[in-house]
């Protein structure tokens, strides 16, 4: 199968009068090993509307990782575009990417990282601090968004004196606290048990409900199936969604 | 932020902080020994020489002042020139000699300065008066210690002794009228000071000779010129002035400064590297802290900016508590080297100047920027995809 062939563009069936924040068009990315190369991604298109809540699903190995990297300038394409509210990322310079990324993309990672010098509060501050926002006012936020994902009372914790549950709590305040288009999450459940994740999956109901657009990569299917709609991948390849 | 997390990242590993700030401390205390001893000498020599006022000296022909037992012959002769040139306000002669006084079954041997009492220039009277008379002489606290002499006493003062047939020559009745401390004496040296003639006429083959002159110049009257004219009338001395002092006494502490700046530039690069390895180990233990923190949006100036933060507060911290430890250690060094035989108790080897703080906190902290600059450059670098996720399957 070519990778033009492979490529199936995603519908956006629940949310059709929606323009599209992410457009994805062709993407590759190979990595070498030596002389042997790797096709991580072969060929990937699909769009993403505003306030859609998507999950990536597929084997491990499949690209899933790879392309939410690529979705969030952390990592540039071999080949193909990605635009991003309008951006196309791929092509960013550094400095251009980084600073996308503070004010347009949110993250959640599998196993939080927080910064473990800082207090809850600190750690939502963290990227409000580096696009310049005042003491007060982010300060303000953070509690707001501390708030949010109920853990006022835990502001002054840090991270090694909180839960599981919580730490990846605080880590989805941080990723909302300077109001990105999108929120990308990699497997925000796999370190927490059913209890704890099944909280995660609430919380990001919730967060989508409130319109933030969401993509998360998942093995979990309980999460899976509380996005609006999957899109499964195997060997680089979108082959359902 | 840099700020904030370059200083919970320090104490996050309180201790390994703690030990290596004590180890820039070492490196620091011993680069502003090296510093202080490089240039302290020099400059402790410089303010001795000008210490009373004289700015030229002549000694013997081809010597530096008391480098040798010769004397300049004609003292009369010369003093008579040189006061023909008013620009000259004080000219002291000075004859030095070895003297030797009896005290009961001892003989006790000292070094003995002949010079003009009034001008003081290479003394200064601590208590009782100066030996004006001719039959005085003033001594030193070893000198007194030795003798068990007090101020007021007589004692039979001989400039020479033959120790086969016990015979004095020279030998002289003076009273102790005072104790002097000299500028230029040695640790527990013995030293007397009595008037040029006295010590002239207890050695008969000395009787109008002189060891030394001591010149001072009047206010305003540039010293070269009168150095010049001295020059171009007093053949038979070598005119020094302080400048031409002070580089002899460069050339003969050569190697002095020579080791201060090899050890200097060691202990430099021992902090330094010290500092480098720790905040190295910083950042790989960090390293997908850094790469989430880029993820986020932190850019790569910040990153830059907090690792190098963290190896300038190690070096600047460690450097003013070493800044405390070699002002201590310079302390005690120094009074192990003044008491080094010949050399005058006065000069200090390590001289605290502000400009030797400066320089060594300076250097400090140049080199805590330059060891933050490898490991923070090769965090702010790091592939973030990649590390993120070789941190996850780690």
């Amino acid at each position: 199968m070519t990778s033009t062939e492979s490529t199936r563009r995603a519908a956006t069936r629940d949310l059709p009068d929606r323009p599209a924040v992410v457009e994805a068009r062709g993407l590759t990315r190979d990595y070498a090993f030596g002389k042997e190369v790797v096709h991580a991604l072969c060929g990937v298109t699909f769009d993403v509307p505003a306030g859609d809540y998507v999950a990536i699903v597929g084997p491990s190995g499949c690209g899933k990782s790879t392309l939410l990297n690529l979705l969030g300038a952390i990592d540039r394409p071999t080949r193909g575009s990605v635009v991003i509210d309008g951006t196309d990322v791929a092509r960013m310079a550094d400095r251009e990417a980084t600073s996308f990324r503070l004010h347009n993309i949110g993250f959640v990672f599998q196993r939080f990282y927080l910064m473990p010098t800082l207090s809850a509060r600190e750690n939502v501050e963290l990227p409000m601090a580096e696009a310049g926002m005042s003491k007060a006012d982010r300060q303000e936020r953070a509690r707001e968004l501390l708030n949010y994902v109920g853990l006022a009372h835990r502001e002054r914790h840090r991270p090694s004196e909180l839960s599981g549950g919580e730490q990846q709590r605080v880590a989805i305040a941080r990723a909302l606290s300077n109001g990105p288009a999108i929120l990308l999450a990699d497997e925000p459940t796999g370190e927490l048990d059913a209890r704890t994740g099944a909280e995660i999956i609430a919380l990001f109901g919730q967060l989508n409900r409130d319109g933030t657009t969401l993509i998360v990569v998942t093995h979990d299917e309980e999460l899976a199936s509380a996005a609006r709609r999957k899109i499964h991948m195997r060997d680089g390849l979108i082959v359902d969604g | 932020m840099p700020f904030t997390l370059a200083w919970t990242s320090l104490r996050r590993h309180g201790t390994r902080t703690l030990l290596a700030m004590l180890g820039v401390a070492v490196a620091a205390a011993m680069l502003l020994d090296m510093v202080m001893m490089s240039t302290g000498m020099r400059e402790s020599f410089r303010k001795l020489l000008l210490s009373r006022g004289f700015q030229i000296r002549l000694a013997p022909k081809g010597t530096l002042p008391f480098d040798t037992d010769a004397t300049i012959e004609n003292t009369s002769g010369i003093i008579r020139v040189l006061r023909q040139n008013p620009d000259l306000t004080t000219i002291s002669a000075v004859l030095g000699g070895t003297i030797h006084i009896p005290r009961g079954d001892r003989v006790i041997a000292s070094s003995a300065l002949g010079l003009d009492p009034r001008v003081q220039g290479d003394y200064e009277l601590l208590s009782g008066r100066d030996p004006l008379a001719p039959d005085e002489i003033a001594g030193n606290a070893d000198f007194i210690k030795a003798t068990g002499a007090r101020v007021g006493d007589t004692l039979t003062v001989a400039s020479g002794y033959d120790p086969q047939t016990r015979e004095y020559s020279g030998a002289r009745k003076l009273v102790l009228t005072g104790q002097v401390r000299f500028l230029y004496g040695a640790a527990r040296q013995r030293a007397a000071a009595m008037r040029l003639a006295t010590l002239q006429q207890m050695s008969p083959d000395k009787a109008d000779d002189a060891s030394l002159f001591m010149i001072r110049v009047r206010e305003g009257v540039d010293v070269d010129s009168a150095y010049r004219s001295i020059k171009g009338k007093v053949f038979t001395v070598n005119v020094i002035s302080t400048e031409f002092a002070l580089d002899q006494v460069d050339e003969r502490l050569r190697y002095f400064r020579q080791l201060a700046v090899i050890l200097g530039s060691v202990s430099l690069f021992v902090g330094f590297l010290l500092v480098t390895t720790l905040v190295t180990v910083s950042v790989n233990e960090r390293i997908g802290e850094i790469a989430v923190m880029r993820a986020l949006g932190v850019s790569r100036a910040h990153v830059v900016q907090q690792i190098v933060l963290e190896g300038v507060a190690i070096s600047l911290v460690g450097a003013f508590a070493g800044l405390l430890l070699g002002l201590v250690t310079g302390r005690y060094l120094n009074g192990i080297l003044k008491s080094f035989p010949g050399l005058p108790e006065a000069i200090d080897f390590f001289l605290f100047q502000p400009r030797s703080a400066w320089t060594a906190l300076g250097l400090l902290a140049l080199s805590g920027i330059a060891a933050g600059v490898y490991p923070s450059f090769r965090a702010a670098s790091l592939p973030i995809a990649t590390t993120l996720r070789e941190e996850a399957i780690a």
